[in-house]
This record gives structure tokens, C-alpha cells and sequence, in this order.
């Protein structure tokens, strides 16, 4: 396991890299620090605080009829709590719904799948059932593939979702 | 004699140009795609509840356009925390009808929680709302429209209603990609228009 650390500055250059100009967040303890309070006062983010995570579903695809693109921000518990918004919107519908989830207690160079916590080690199992896309961004390598995926997730109308493995800073 | 809500949509229909896109909820928009037929009726909300924040999506994407919400009171207890998301994001095109019949009507005519004693006119408020409106009769309905329409946003529009004509309810018209398919080549058609 690398003992760089992960960039909160590089994830989120990469998000607007991607184009992406809404930031809709919930706060989660692994992003909160090194990305979400980046975004909120960067002026070329307009981000929206949500009072709870399904919300972002649907607003993310309000935003992407005007061809505005969005990240939905928030912790893994928020993902599970959505799972009916994004079974609905961003699968059957297909729509561009891109989330970055934080994994709050996961251990850094332990697979989610390995993990001791619960609700860890089932993020990834529930996601595959659903059939949905995910990468797993854990080191500064991994960050290079946040620009492609959501390109792509746009380019075809698919959901993607950016698993945080240990804390940006 | 309490409003019928197919009455209110279709008044509400004659001050809804035909570039206008109206985002609309299970037993609303049932009614409402039988009053307004337009390519621009986005009823693929998904997930009960999410209807708020897809019209808050559409809000903020386009600023330069009024957006129209028709929810109902079972879809607005679903995501009662949209109305603070969006009375802080204060988008000034934002108009959001509650039509309140104290149903869970799609899946089911029980009462919801509350029913007859909640005031979604003073939650809105409470949470940040810029302008209120409260109709319980047809007529004042038709008297006040066209200001509701122009008042600045975010709009909450409180109606209590009772359910009025039967309507198709086609749930393989809402949910297909059919429906969808003509929406975006319509929103397409009016994004070219504004370029």
C-alpha cells in the first residue's frame, strides 16, 4: 500500500476537469475535508446542500437535460438510504447520475469487500446486483480515471459511482 | 364545494405556454398529460417522492425559464426535506404546486399521515419559500393564477382538492423510454431555439 496520500486537490481538479459545474453533497467524514469544503468555496462550483441524499438523484437529473453536469457527494449510508431513487433514475431510466461515496470506516489497503464493518463490505456487492458501474479510487493513480468515467457516463447516459477508499486530504 | 384537481389543471393549462416544461407526479400527472398533451410534460420521476428535486434540477439548468412542479401531499411527505433544499437554492422560476387530495391515490386511496390537519402552506413557509399561496375553491383559483405565475420563486402553491375525472393511468407510458425519448428531443428543440 502507497504511503502517498490521496489529493483532495487533484480529485477535485479532476471533477472540473470532467466538466462538472453542480456539486450536490450531503457532508460525509471521508470527503468532507480534503474534497466538499474545497468545492464549497470554489466560486466555479455551484453547489447545492441537500437535506438528505436521494435528493440529489433527482436533481442531478433535472440538471442534465440543460446539459449541466453534476456530482452527487455524500457518504456510503447515503447511498444505501438512495438505493430506490437510483434503481429508478439511473438505472431503468439510464440517466448520466454521477456519485462520488465516501466509505467512512473502511480500512486503506483493505478491500471494501474485506472489510471488518458491515456496511462496508457491502457496498460493492449491492452495487453489482444493481448492475451498476463503480471505481474504487484510493491513491492518485486511481484519480486519472475519474475524467474518462464521467465522460463516458455522459457521453452514454449511465450512471457511474466513484467508491473514496480512505480520507482525501 | 371543494376544488377537483383536473379542474385546477386545466385552468392552470391556459396560462402554460407551449414551450413550458411542467414536471409532474403519479396521480397529477395523469391528469394533467390527458389535459396538456406536450412533448414537455417530464413525468418520468422515478422514484415516488423525487418529483420535487427533478423540478429543482430543471430550475437551476434553466434559470431563464418557469418551471412548473406538480406534486402531490403523499409525493411531498416522501422528500419533505426538498422543501428546505430548495427553498436555500431559491431558484426564482420555481413554481411548486401541492395538490392535496390526503391521499397515497397511486397505490391505493388511504389517507396519508396528517391528512386534513397538515398545513403545507406553513411548512413551505418555514422553510424559506418566497411567496405562498393557499387555494381551496375553483374560483379564487382562476382570480389568482396568472399572479401566482409571476410572483418570484421559489413559488409554493398549496391546493386541496379532491380527485375529479378518471384519467388513463398508463405506468408503461410514464416509465418507458418512449416518453423520455420525446422529452429530450423536445427539450433539444427548445435549447436550439434559445442559441
Amino acid at each position: 500500500m502507497s504511503k502517498e496520500k490521496l489529493s483532495g486537490e487533484k480529485i477535485v481538479n479532476a471533477i472540473r476537469e470532467a466538466g462538472v459545474s453542480h456539486i450536490l453533497s450531503v457532508p460525509d467524514r471521508t470527503t468532507e475535508k480534503g474534497i466538499l469544503r474545497r468545492v464549497a468555496k470554489d466560486d466555479s462550483f455551484r453547489h447545492v446542500r441537500v437535506s438528505k441524499e436521494d435528493e440529489t438523484i433527482g436533481i442531478s437529473a433535472g440538471l442534465s437535460y440543460s446539459n449541466t453536469r453534476s456530482l452527487c457527494l455524500f457518504q456510503y449510508t447515503g447511498l444505501l438510504d438512495s438505493l430506490n431513487a437510483v434503481r429508478a433514475i439511473a438505472m431503468e431510466y439510464s440517466m448520466p447520475i454521477c456519485m462520488m461515496v465516501g466509505l467512512l470506516g473502511k480500512k486503506p489497503g483493505v478491500a471494501p469487500k474485506e472489510s471488518e464493518n458491515y456496511g462496508i463490505r457491502i457496498v460493492e456487492p449491492i452495487l453489482e446486483a444493481m448492475e451498476m458501474t463503480y471505481v474504487l479510487i484510493e491513491s492518485n493513480h486511481d484519480v486519472k480515471k475519474i475524467v474518462p468515467a464521467i465522460e463516458e457516463a455522459y457521453k452514454n447516459s449511465t450512471p457511474i459511482t466513484f467508491l473514496i477508499g480512505r480520507s482525501p486530504i | 364545494m371543494v376544488m377537483k384537481r383536473d379542474e385546477m389543471l386545466r385552468c392552470l393549462a391556459n396560462h402554460v405556454d407551449n414551450e413550458q416544461i411542467v414536471v409532474a407526479a403519479y396521480s397529477s400527472a395523469f391528469d394533467w398529460i390527458s389535459i396538456r398533451q406536450s412533448p414537455l410534460n417530464y413525468i418520468a420521476s422515478g422514484a415516488m417522492g423525487m418529483t420535487s428535486s427533478h423540478a429543482l434540477g430543471f430550475a437551476l439548468g434553466w434559470p431563464d425559464q418557469r418551471i412548473i412542479c406538480l406534486d402531490g401531499d403523499g409525493s411531498l411527505l416522501m422528500n419533505l426535506g426538498s422543501l428546505v433544499t430548495i427553498a436555500e437554492s431559491a431558484p426564482k422560476n420555481l413554481v411548486h404546486f401541492v395538490a392535496d387530495n390526503g391521499l397515497y391515490e397511486a397505490n391505493g386511496p388511504h389517507s396519508t399521515p396528517g391528512s386534513g390537519n397538515t398545513d403545507y402552506a406553513g411548512l413551505a413557509r418555514a422553510a424559506g419559500y418566497k411567496s405562498i399561496f393557499e387555494f381551496d375553491s375553483l374560483l379564487n383559483f382562476e382570480q389568482q393564477i396568472g399572479s401566482v405565475l409571476q410572483a418570484t420563486g421559489p413559488v409554493f402553491v398549496w391546493s386541496k382538492v379532491e380527485k375529479g375525472e378518471n384519467y388513463p393511468k398508463d405506468y408503461k407510458l410514464m416509465h418507458g423510454p418512449k416518453t423520455r425519448a420525446q422529452f429530450s428531443e423536445a427539450v433539444r428543440r427548445i435549447q436550439r431555439g434559445y442559441r
